[in-house]
């Protein structure tokens, strides 16, 4: 097996990640932690009028769980939350059973992490973004 | 005695059938053939239920069990066959003493000093113990770079101190701790010394009488015995006083209705129907270490450990936990690469066929009482840990790899 995982983009995104940083006008925030590796996030979003209108996380870990989340942050700015939690899904589901080719290119740039799928190991690490953005999600869309 | 060289990996089947380069050791070891058939010739021609049958396959099950007993005295020098529990691995062997002489020994107000390097197996019981009985659990903090300050051991013994429970071989430093002079303050103090054992077993000769250690516990599958066997040594006159720790068949000597009256130790802590199978494994482990001698083990672990650290000092974005001196090792290298997360680390040590382990451990104490001395948040590191059948090749690959980490992950 050769390393396919660790790519430039996943490496961009580890080490110069565009969404790691405190937001400001947070008015949501959730606290994300894989145990088994360690990693831990605090995710904070700005939601208006039921869209996300910005996203930042800060935290630590691997290079998968915080590329993740960094790309995790990318795509659900401008989502609303029906569409965030069906992306969450998506990804969800691309790491635990597979996905089709027209759900891979939904997935944009979160698809480079599909191989992970086959990385019982590294599951969490690359769900944990997405993960914690849909618990931080879910209780908001019951009261709308 | 034979000769202890590169040859001994023919008679490991997963290391002589796999193209890898198995470095994780210290969570488990691979089994060599001997073993595998010592197992497989106890079902195929003696097993029944031991200890209770009068037929003669009973009685063969019987002597195949006691005849490990044995061994393993021996393999540690206990002063008696009767001082070895079998149990399912170090782990429970803990558990076993926690939960006997510990709840039985320990009161409120009392405390167990545990050093802040042991596995959670050997923190975890006490803490427990600790809660139910309203005692406590005093730390002991190594120094950085893991060495054993006995003068600090010393400050922390009182007339309250019960149990000492500390590891043999540090399964994250890699060092070894002086027990022989714990044991000496500890028994002053009247305290009892419990030794985990599970990191050392494989690797030194263990002489559970000349250390003083009053419980001495180990893992089968860390010494190339199967997985679900391990021991818990104590002596004797401990094991005599304290109660039963799993209850059920085969150790009691009689039961009524109103009374129960329990076998002798050890019988009396091996509830059921125990693992003949396992300790069959583990005694034909025993004679495999004992065909080749520690004396080569040790040599052989060393000279690896040697090259390893020599590769790992070249390259000054590794951080060696513990120093890079091969007597502190004990095959056991753990490490950080700076401005990689060590799952990452092994994770292209996986792709490229290395086998190593990340995480904390099961030290989580350990690894963040170091971060602090380290300035990182990052509380887990990569291992790799050394066998007698591993080779110098073996380790070149893993050096390779470890090379090559920063730039494949774009620093």
């Amino acid at each position: 097996m050769s390393s396919t995982l660790y790519n430039e983009i996943i490496n961009e995104h580890n080490l110069r990640p565009y969404h790691k940083q405190k937001l400001e006008n947070a008015n949501y925030t959730l606290e994300g932690v894989n145990p088994s590796c360690g990693d831990e996030i605090t995710l904070e979003l700005f939601i208006e009028d039921g869209i996300i209108k910005d996203a930042a996380y800060e935290g630590s870990g691997c290079a998968i769980s915080q590329a993740s989340a960094d790309i995790m942050a990318e795509m659900v700015i401008g989502k609303t939350l029906d569409e965030a939690t069906h992306l969450s899904n998506l990804f969800l589901k691309m790491i635990k059973e597979g996905v089709s080719e027209e759900e891979l290119e939904e997935l944009d740039e979160a698809g480079i992490l599909q191989s992970v799928s086959h990385m019982p190991a590294r599951v969490k690490c690359a769900v944990l973004g997405w993960r914690t953005m849909k618990e931080l999600i879910e209780p908001l869309k019951d009261n709308n | 005695m034979r000769e202890l060289d590169d040859k001994v990996r023919e008679v490991f089947p997963i290391i002589k059938n796999n193209d890898i380069a198995y470095l994780d050791n210290g969570a488990t070891t691979q089994k060599p053939e001997c073993v595998l058939n010592a197992v497989k010739k106890y079902y195929n021609e003696e097993n029944a239920n031991p200890m209770r049958g009068i037929y003669e396959l009973s009685v063969a099950a019987t002597d195949a069990y006691e005849n490990a007993r044995e061994a393993a005295a021996e393999f540690i020098n206990a002063g008696d066959a009767s001082e070895i529990v079998f149990t399912r691995n170090a782990s429970e062997s803990v558990n076993l003493i926690a939960y006997s002489y510990g709840m039985s020994q320990v009161n409120e107000g009392d405390e167990i000093i545990v050093s802040t390097a042991e596995h959670h197996s050997n923190l975890l019981p006490w803490k427990h113990v600790a809660e139910v009985k309203k005692a406590k659990v005093v730390f002991y903090d190594p120094e950085p770079a893991g060495e054993f300050d006995i003068d600090k051991l010393s400050a922390l013994l009182s007339d309250k101190t019960k149990i000492v429970a500390i590891t043999q071989v540090s399964n994250v430093i890699g060092r070894i701790n002086d027990i022989k002079a714990i044991s000496k303050l500890v028994h002053e103090k009247g305290a009892v010394l419990v030794v985990d054992g599970a990191q050392a077993i494989a690797h030194i000769r263990v002489n559970v009488k000349d250390l003083g250690a009053d419980f001495y516990v180990f893992s089968g599958h860390k010494m190339y015995a199967p997985m679900g066997i391990g021991v818990m040594y104590g002596r004797k006159e401990l094991l005599e006083k304290m109660p039963p720790f799993l209850f059920g068949g085969e150790m009691i000597e009689s039961v009524t209705k109103e009374r129960t009256t329990y076998a002798e130790v050890p019988h009396k802590f091996e509830a059921g129907t125990v693992n003949v199978g396992g300790a069959v494994g583990l005694h034909a482990a025993m004679d495999f270490i004992k065909q080749y001698g520690f004396e080569q083990i040790v040599a052989r672990e060393n000279m690896l450990t040697s090259v390893a650290l020599d590769g790992m000092r070249e390259m000054p974005y590794v951080d060696i936990i513990g120093g890079d001196m091969v007597c502190n090792h004990h095959g056991i290298v753990a490490f950080r690469v700076e401005g990689v997360h060590p799952h990452d680390v092994a994770q292209v040590f996986a792709d490229a066929g290395v086998c190593v382990r990340a995480g904390h451990h099961c030290a989580e104490p350990l690894h963040r009482y170091l971060a602090q001395f380290a300035g990182t948040r990052i509380n887990s590191s990569t291992r790799m840990s050394i066998a007698m059948y591993n080779t110098v090749s073996e380790v070149e690959r893993f050096l390779d790899v470890l090379s090559s980490i920063r730039g494949l992950m774009g620093l």
